[in-house]
């Protein structure tokens, strides 16, 4: 990698491992989430949340809540001030096509669980109680959120979303071919509805100012996005608005689009004319988005070698009725494979539910856990072991995209480094053949993937008198060590230690940057913040070198390093110049920059871009009490350079513990006959533990990449895809028993 | 949550007359259980009695057995080395539930009365008839895979979550309580009750009487014990099936059995037929299977693929298992989660 942000051509901090900044200010307690901001006077909601699916509420009283002491207002559809009118004005950066779903809009009832009155009160004990004496009745419907019996009604969504790739186009006769195959396989997959849970219930705290502005702490990963919404619904003007953000504590895609809580709470306090606060409660976290369950058939031919003739994939995927949510589920195994007969289709189905939303790896997650199943099954099908498999219909063009050669992909390098790591080459193919005491244990292997993007975004740079810099953009850091990565390249751009650089986010002060999601938050807003530093290096270099009696005078800035706080020549340090010394003789109290970074147009017209992974994996099962042990997981990723190994790390872990998760224990249950998920809280909704988590090891192969100056692929969601299929294929290496519906329990072990 | 009224007691005679002393109260000790159905809108106490201050939180010695105070914590009770060494089982179940957080703030008598588990109960959007009696059973047809297979009825199949308690029917404890007709003696088996056509109603307490002492009998059974939990993830979830096993046997044949199971029942379930039909019998698979097989004879289960039918068989695998560790003399571990 010849790419350094260091004029020295040597990066102190990036490329090392290196603590969370932001970590003592969360351990400590320092850390304010958006539900802890407070102001004098302020007044707490309660969210009534509605018990029926589909139908109206036919009565509303809040009589007996609003005459307990201390309740200052019930907001319903009945009394709720006038918002915005046209469905334009409640779409969010990142809204699918419809039309938004709006609380307290009118006396129809969208899902179980839809917000139906704000208990507003002196202190939240006060709302929380009073909130339990709202009265509603509904005249209820029969609502339909069974996606088997809603799939006959699929269809090709109309309106498609932005930035999400529909299908390509089939090539070939995939269905011809695959009846005249050798080899066959044709199975269907699903995987269950799963919601974000992040351990931060969300939150909004509306503070109404002096002069009449807002100030909004709002748990969204992008502060802009709550921005655009909030002046839009109400008709402020942007300079009376400011939403901030600091930490988030966990997001996974929960947090790119403004939720409700947001609306009811800048709906109080407009009606109010004073502050407001809003917190969603554990349970009430199961009333908005989730990752919606899918109906996958694979069907793939091939030759008596493996070679891939015909492959096909189609799914149903979930929304609601008033919105076409829309994620990438299919294209992955276009993607992937070499095939020269392929058919991909994607279609909704519409069910009584809220819309789903992106969770982490959106798409990918349910894509790639079906096709890499289902190449596990052509592998045992064809004989043939599941690596090899996967080498022969290796590509290294992107059939999806007009045979566009990819950027870079170091997935074989990825096969190759994690099954030496874990020992694959050990392995006896034959399931049921490896044993240890009582238990049967199982080796999977499964293929990751995910788009490597980059977003507009901006970023500023200051540098102060007394040589420290603060760099920032409005972006969120989701508790993915953005801050660390950010100060990391602020500090090497400029020459400077990580303490004296302060990095700012989540800001709507701050320059604009995009949300924090697709995993393009290091490639966006870290080429950002380069720029934004480099040009006030130059800006620095420029008054150094009319200094009286410069030692920089005659000398271009390609020939100077910036190092330990000081401008230098390069090669003789003897000649330098520190960065205070220079302002304090230009007579400025700061130097400063705002850069725009956007993605590399010529690049992509060139190539696609991903980031790839091999995930290993062990099970160890009592066959005969249905107990999965998942003992062991090697990861190798394949994601260009490496920021930070230790946060990158944690992304990883953090990434193949969720797709433990979903292979293992993740599963909202609807409750069809009254369209509401029942295992609404954590105690019923498993996500894994401790107990359950053992050697997770992640490798990151070398990988050179050019689509940003930085050479980075993103990190935040490569970990999760493909790990559900390692491990169900692990399941099935143990036992002989394929099972194709996450997650993988108990009862479906014994059954 | 509600608002309601708070008081302290000092003696067991003030948490009783306290109690009395207003509708709808409760008496409150961790809270563990009791704090999160107020969240939930669930219990709405008129009253709450306080009576974490009550002198009941010694573990003493007692006719050879042992007494442990009704506000000895869980984890106290599971890591007293009395009850390690003679009580091992009661340990173990213990320590299988729930989490060293919330062992620490629950106490005994709480866990004896924390409420039954299902989703339904825990929300107000559904009917339930244990919170509104005469409503309907909304988990019947419904989301039921970790609903109750034994003693079921037609109004209610919700589980009981506790494994000490398992633990505590297999050892045949007796629940010493105090009320407003003063002092009385429960067998363990007789303490909770199955919903028939009053789920509402968990346990055989009557109206202000409190748990002031679990009675461990002198009977223990050595190194053959074991507690055997299977549940949705390896730590921190509840039981889809629990076996408390314990067993004195005569050389290779079983002198007495004890087995009760979890997670399957409105209370912890014995089947004393079965118990029965080990007795004399060798100490083999075969054995236990027909014991298993007796038990399992009697489950009633919820169908659909949200139902709970492969609860019998996991039922019927999980007792020959437990069986087989205590006959061998090898109690599952709790901290390696492989089963043995």
């Amino acid at each position: 990698m010849t790419q350094t942000f260091s004029s020295t051509g040597h990066d102190r901090f990036v490329g090392t491992p290196r603590s969370r900044v932001d970590g003592p200010a969360k351990v400590t307690g320092l850390a304010k989430y958006a539900g802890e901001f407070t102001a004098p006077d302020l007044l707490h909601g309660y969210v009534v949340s509605g018990a029926i699916a589909r139908g109206r509420i036919t009565a509303i009283d809040t009589a007996a809540a609003e005459a307990v002491p201390g309740v200052v207002k019930v907001l319903t559809h009945e009394n709720r001030p006038r918002t915005a009118w046209l469905d334009y004005n409640y779409q969010d950066a990142v809204a699918p096509p419809g039309s938004p779903f709006r609380a307290l809009y009118d006396d129809k009832i969208h899902y179980s669980g839809q917000p139906v009155a704000l208990v507003i009160a002196e202190d939240f004990d006060t709302a929380r109680h009073a909130a339990t004496l709202v009265r509603v009745d509904y005249a209820p419907e029969t609502p339909e959120t069974d996606l088997a019996a809603a799939a006959g009604s699929a269809y090709d969504p109309p309106m498609k979303r932005n930035g999400i790739k529909p299908p390509p186009k089939p090539w070939g006769d995939p269905d011809a071919v695959f009846d005249t195959s050798a080899v066959k396989v044709r199975e269907q997959y699903t995987l269950a509805t799963e919601h974000h849970n992040p351990m931060e219930p969300h939150a909004s705290t509306v503070i109404v100012e002096a002069d009449g502005s807002y100030t909004v702490y709002d748990k969204i990963q992008g502060v802009s996005n709550s921005h655009g919404y909030i002046t839009s619904v109400f008709g402020l003007s942007k300079d009376k608005v400011r939403v901030m953000n600091p930490y988030l504590g966990g997001g996974f895609g929960s947090g790119l689009r403004p939720q409700y809580q947001l609306f009811l709470a800048m709906l109080a306090a407009r009606d109010l004319g004073r502050s407001v606060r809003v917190v969603l409660t554990r349970d009430q976290m199961w009333s908005f988005s989730f990752r919606p369950e899918s109906l996958q058939t694979v069907s793939l031919g091939a030759d008596r070698d493996g070679t891939l003739q015909a492959l096909s994939h189609d799914a149903v995927q979930q929304t609601s009725r008033f919105e076409d949510y829309q994620e990438v589920v299919v294209n992955w195994s276009g993607v992937l494979y070499k095939c020269g007969n392929v058919a991909l289709t994607y279609k909704l189905a519409k069910l009584d539910t809220f819309t789903p939303a992106d969770m982490r790896a959106p798409g990918a997650v349910t894509g790639v856990y079906a096709i890499e199943t289902a190449m596990d099954e052509l592998a045992y099908a064809a004989g043939i072991d599941p690596i090899a498999l996967r080498l022969k219909n290796y590509t290294e063009k992107d059939q999806t995209a007009e045979d566009k050669p990819f950027g870079s992909k170091a997935l074989k390098a990825c096969f190759a480094e994690g099954a030496e790591r874990f020992g694959w080459a050990k392995r006896n193919p034959e399931p049921r053949s490896m044993r240890e005491g009582r238990e049967l244990v199982g080796w999977g292997v499964a293929t990751g993937v995910w788009e490597s993007m980059m977003q507009q975004s901006s970023a500023h740079a200051i540098l102060g008198a007394d040589g420290r810099l603060e760099v920032g953009n409005s972006t969120g850091d989701l508790g993915t060590g953005t801050y660390t990565i950010l100060t990391q390249i602020a500090a090497d751009t400029l020459g400077l230690p990580m303490e004296d650089v302060t990095t700012k986010l989540g800001d709507t002060k701050l320059p604009e940057a995009p949300v924090a999601g697709g995993s393009w938050t290091a490639a966006s807003s870290g080429t950002a913040v380069m720029k934004a530093c480099r040009d006030v290096a130059e800006q620095v270099f420029k008054l150094a070198r009319t200094m009286e009696d410069s030692p920089l005078a005659n000398v271009d800035f390609e020939r100077v390093a910036f190092a330990k706080g000081r401008i230098a020549v390069a090669g003789d340090p003897g000649r330098s110049v520190a960065l205070v010394d220079v302002l304090r003789a230009a007579g400025v109290d700061r130097v400063e920059a705002t850069a725009e970074a956007g993605p590399d147009k010529d690049f992509n017209a060139k190539y696609e871009a991903y980031t790839h992974s091999a995930i290993f994996a062990e099970v160890k099962i009592d066959e005969e009490l249905g107990q999965v042990r998942l003992t062991r997981i090697v990861s190798a990723i394949a994601a260009g350079k490496v920021l930070n190994p230790k946060t990158a790390r944690s992304q990883i872990l953090g990434g193949v513990v969720m797709g433990i998760g979903s292979a293992l224990e993740e599963e909202s249950m609807m409750d069809t006959r009254i369209g509401r998920f029942m295992n609404h809280n954590l105690g019923e909704y498993h996500v894994p533990v401790n107990a359950d988590i053992h050697d997770i090891e992640v490798i990151f192969v070398e990988e050179e990449d050019r689509a940003n100056p930085l050479g980075v692929k993103g990190l935040g969601e490569i970990g999760v895809v493909g790990t559900a299929a390692a491990i169900a294929n692990a399941v099935f290496h143990a036992t002989g028993k394929r099972i194709r519906h996450l997650p993988i329990t108990v009862d479906k072990i014994i059954a | 949550m509600n608002r309601f009224d708070y008081v302290r007691a000092g003696t067991v005679a003030e948490a009783v007359q306290a109690f009395a002393g207003a509708e709808g109260s409760r008496f409150i000790a961790g809270g563990t259980n009791l704090i999160d159905l107020m969240k939930y809108d669930v219990e709405r106490p008129g009253r709450l009695v306080d009576i974490t201050r009550l002198p009941l939180d010694r573990i003493e010695e007692r006719d050879g057995g042992l007494r442990l105070g009704a506000l000895a914590t869980n984890a106290q009770v599971a890591y007293d080395a009395r009850v390690q060494s003679r009580y091992p089982l009661l340990a173990n179940a213990i320590l299988a539930g729930a989490s060293a957080q919330l062992r620490n703030a629950a106490s005994t008598g709480g866990n004896l009365l924390q409420r039954t588990r299902c989703y339904y109960f825990y929300d107000t959007a559904t009917p339930c008839n244990k919170r509104e009696p005469g409503s309907g059973c909304s988990a019947i047809g419904g989301v039921a895979r970790i609903h109750a297979i034994f003693g079921t009825s037609a109004h209610c199949i919700a589980t009981h979550p506790s494994d000490m308690c398992v633990a505590l029917a297999a050892l045949e404890a007796v629940v010493q309580v105090s009320g407003p007709e003063g002092e009385r003696s429960i067998p363990f088996a007789e303490f909770h009750r199955l919903p028939g056509d009053s789920p509402q109603t968990d346990t055989t307490l009557k109206p202000g009487e409190i748990v002031v002492a679990v009675d461990l009998p002198a009977r223990e059974f050595g190194p053959h014990f074991t507690y055997l939990k299977l549940r949705d993830r390896l730590s921190y979830a509840f039981a889809l099936v629990s076996v408390a096993a314990a067993l004195e046997l005569d050389g290779d044949r079983v002198k007495t059995a004890r087995l009760a199971l979890g997670g399957v029942a409105h209370k912890p379930w014995r089947n004393r037929e079965a118990e029965e039909l080990l007795q004399g019998k060798p100490a083999t698979r075969e054995s236990f299977q027909a014991a298993a097989d007796r038990v399992v004879a009697e489950a009633k289960t919820q169908g659909g693929p949200q139902g709970n039918a492969f609860k019998v068989e996991l039922a019927r695998r999980a007792i020959v298992r437990g069986l087989e560790q205590a006959a061998a003399g090898t109690p599952q571990s709790i901290s390696d989660k492989r089963i043995q």
